[in-house]
């Protein structure tokens, strides 16, 4: 949601970023404020994912020109897990799976060392395991997700719907989804959606990476970005959704002049 | 201590033989003079051997110890870091010698548990039937010898439908250094029972001993057999194990086995699928560090139809420590509509770490499913990434990932104390701080 009184979460400028010496973000400029939720829309390729990784701080992506100031720090200062305690959060398109470690371990685990690192109370296993129970409601998970390995055998689904656990109880600040909608069948999607709306407020913000209309039916977006070939080349309303579902990524590119960024095409 | 060549080695290992009375009719004399007969045409296996090609034995005949005899005083309490309070029967053994003080024997109705010494009288006829039969000793060196010096043996025997449910746990000890001793174990599982047996090697001493073990063990039609193997022998100790399983038809077999001890240790488990429907699994785990090698060899044999096998074989490697896997799965042309699948996951902790992986399918059946695959490789970087995502450090995430490795077959242990026991093994040698 735009509010008044919102702060801005991250300024990402002229952001370039090479994987295996390719050059995959060549110039990505994005304002995003508090309570706001953004879509960033693109062709396989486009560099939306990547965004994604560099934003989490993955390390087989180098950045090789911008900055991205996260609440007002800069991110590239950050390791991949200080980002997480600073409240970055990715949702991974494939979750990895860990046979060995119980999900209710790994849960755990993550929750108290970013709580511990913002100053906040711990969970002893019996605490926790009421707090996640109570969060797993709103995924409408299965109990038994706890006692299996993470995510080892978990469906498409289930998977997706673990990610966005792990969000309700790390909280960030800014949550990146990235395809969080692919391999969801319609009654998953809308659960899912579901979750994140819920989790949504005016304090954190939300980046939908996708690359279908579809999830933006569920969770509305204030803005709408199409990236292509490393840049965002159009930025407009949720209404944007609708029109390139209505008549494709082509047309964007016959109007790439339109460009909302200010970034010269 | 000069090197000694390996035909060397063999004639002072048997100058601590004793031969039986020439006139003795006693089976158990002669399957040891017809095992020693046959030592007398094996040598010892060295690299040149297809099936040692990973695994250098060579420093093994620098050490000719004798055969144990029960001398040192062992405390009693010596074993009881080691005992389990789930188990229902504890047979343990000193240097290849039943321990009766040591042991403790439950509630025996409707099962035989104990040493081959005590059954002899009462079940000597059904022991002599299998005891030898199963675990081919005119092939292989260490099993001939084995049975040449046998002296005792843990002997179970499940009568038929009978369900013991807690388990057996067979504790080797070896409290005496330049000794060899030959532990043996035998296993009856008749037609319709169930059984879980824990087999279990420990060391007290800090020197170099050697341990050659046997095991056989029979299933009858549906009996069930869960057998977990720990290896935790001490560091500078010799282990050859042998184990040979025969399944009928609809039984099944479980193992998961272990291999934290030994500078050099070495495994054949043979399951032999002989019955129609026969199911087994065999798991395994390698956790070795510094020096130590550590060679599992099995062998799946599917001789029936609609036989099924699962197998998840690790090696956690650690220092300049060497594991060897080689899983051979036989499906024979008869073994129609055979489900096997075979896999062997590796872990390098560092540079010199090194390790052998096998697998060797010989498909003869045209109708069978049969999947394997083998990995080698450090810690997943993606799955580093994921964790780092998740608020942990580069180190502790690190660590989880290696304490998971092992996590997962140490997961499919049926018996909480020793899981935890395991665990906790597990987890102090994966965790760097």
């Amino acid at each position: 949601m735009i509010e008044q009184n919102s702060r801005t979460l991250l300024e990402v400028q002229d952001l370039h970023a090479n994987v295996n010496g390719i050059e995959i973000l060549k110039g990505v400029n994005l304002t995003i404020k508090s309570g706001e939720i953004h879509a960033i829309m693109g062709l396989n390729g486009s560099g939306k994912s990547t965004f994604a990784k560099v934003l989490a701080g993955h390390p087989a992506y180098e950045v090789t020109a911008g900055t991205i100031l996260f609440n007002g720090q800069d991110l590239f200062d950050l390791k991949p897990e200080e980002r997480a305690r600073a409240g970055v959060f990715l949702a991974f398109q494939y979750p990895i799976e860990i046979p060995g470690v119980a999900n209710n371990q790994f849960l755990r685990l993550a929750y108290n060392t970013v709580q511990s690192q913002r100053g906040k109370e711990e969970l002893d296993p019996l605490e926790f395991d009421d707090f996640v129970r109570e969060k797993m409601k709103l995924l409408e998970m299965n109990p038994d997700f706890l006692d299996r390995s993470v995510n080892e055998g978990f469906s498409g689904g289930e998977k997706k719907r673990n990610e966005i656990l792990q969000m309700a109880l790390l909280e960030p600040m800014l949550a990146i989804l990235d395809e969080t909608d692919s391999g969801l069948d319609i009654d998953a999607l809308r659960i899912v959606a579901n979750g994140v709306n819920q989790l949504a407020n005016k304090d954190n913000a939300i980046i939908l990476v996708t690359h279908y209309q579809r999830l933006l039916d569920y969770i509305v977006p204030d803005y709408v970005h199409v990236m292509e070939a490393g840049r965002i080349i159009k930025t407009s309303g949720k209404e944007l959704a609708k029109e390139l579902e209505a008549r494709g990524y082509d047309w964007i590119n016959a109007k790439s002049h339109h460009n909302a960024t200010g970034v010269q095409v | 201590m000069s090197t000694m060549t390996s035909n060397g080695y063999l004639e002072n290992l048997v100058q601590s033989w004793q031969r039986p009375p020439a006139a003795s009719s006693n089976w158990l004399d002669q399957l040891r003079a017809n095992a020693m007969e046959s030592v007398g045409t094996l040598r010892m296996p060295t690299t040149g051997d297809e099936e040692w090609r990973f695994t250098d034995i060579s420093p093994l005949n620098r050490l000719p110890y004798p055969a144990a005899y029960p001398t040192a005083e062992l405390s009693l309490s010596a074993g009881e870091p080691y005992y389990l309070a789930e188990t229902a029967h504890r047979l343990v053994f000193v240097d290849g010698q039943f321990a009766p003080e040591l042991s403790s024997i439950g509630d025996t109705t409707g099962i035989v548990v104990g040493s081959l010494s005590s059954l002899m009288a009462t079940h000597g006829e059904k022991i002599a039937h299998k005891l030898g039969n199963l675990a081919e000793y005119r092939n292989d060196i260490f099993t001939a010898l084995n049975t040449a010096f046998l002296r005792d043996s843990a002997c179970i025997i499940v009568p038929q439908h009978v369900s013991e449910t807690a388990p057996i746990h067979l504790l080797f000890i070896a409290n005496q250094k330049a000794v060899t001793s030959y532990p043996r174990c035998l296993v009856i599982a008749e037609s319709g029972s169930k059984v879980r047996i824990l087999e279990d090697y420990i060391g007290t001493e800090k020197d170099a001993y050697v341990t050659n073990t046997v095991v056989e063990m029979s299933l009858g039609s549906n009996a069930h057999v869960e057998h977990i193997r720990v290896q935790r022998d001490n560091q500078q100790a010799f282990h050859i194990g042998n184990c040979t399983v025969s399944l009928a038809p609809a039984s099944q077999y479980h193992s998961i086995s272990i291999t934290l001890g030994a500078f050099i240790s070495r495994y054949n488990l043979n399951i032999l699928l002989n019955g129609e429907g026969a199911e087994c699994t065999a798991d395994g785990l390698a956790l070795i560090s510094d020096q130590q090698l550590a060679d599992t060899h099995t062998f799946i044999d599917h001789v029936k139809p609609h036989g099924k096998s699962r197998q998840l074989h690790k090696c956690i490697v650690d220092g300049m420590a060497h594991g060897v896997f080689n899983g051979k799965i036989m499906v024979r042309p008869h073994a129609q509509q055979t489900d096997s699948s075979q896999l062997s996951r590796n872990l390098l902790l560092t540079n010199k770490a090194r390790v052998d992986t096998k697998p060797q399918l010989e498909i003869f059946a045209n109708d069978v499913k049969c999947a394997h695959g083998a990995t080698v490789g450090q810690l997943d970087k993606e799955e580093i990434f994921y964790l780092q995502s998740r608020g942990l450090s580069d180190l502790a995430a690190r660590n989880l990932l290696t304490y998971a490795f092992g996590g997962e077959v140490i997961d499919r242990i049926s018996i909480p104390s020793l899981k935890k026991q395991l665990e906790g093994i597990v987890l102090a040698r994966t965790q760097i701080s």
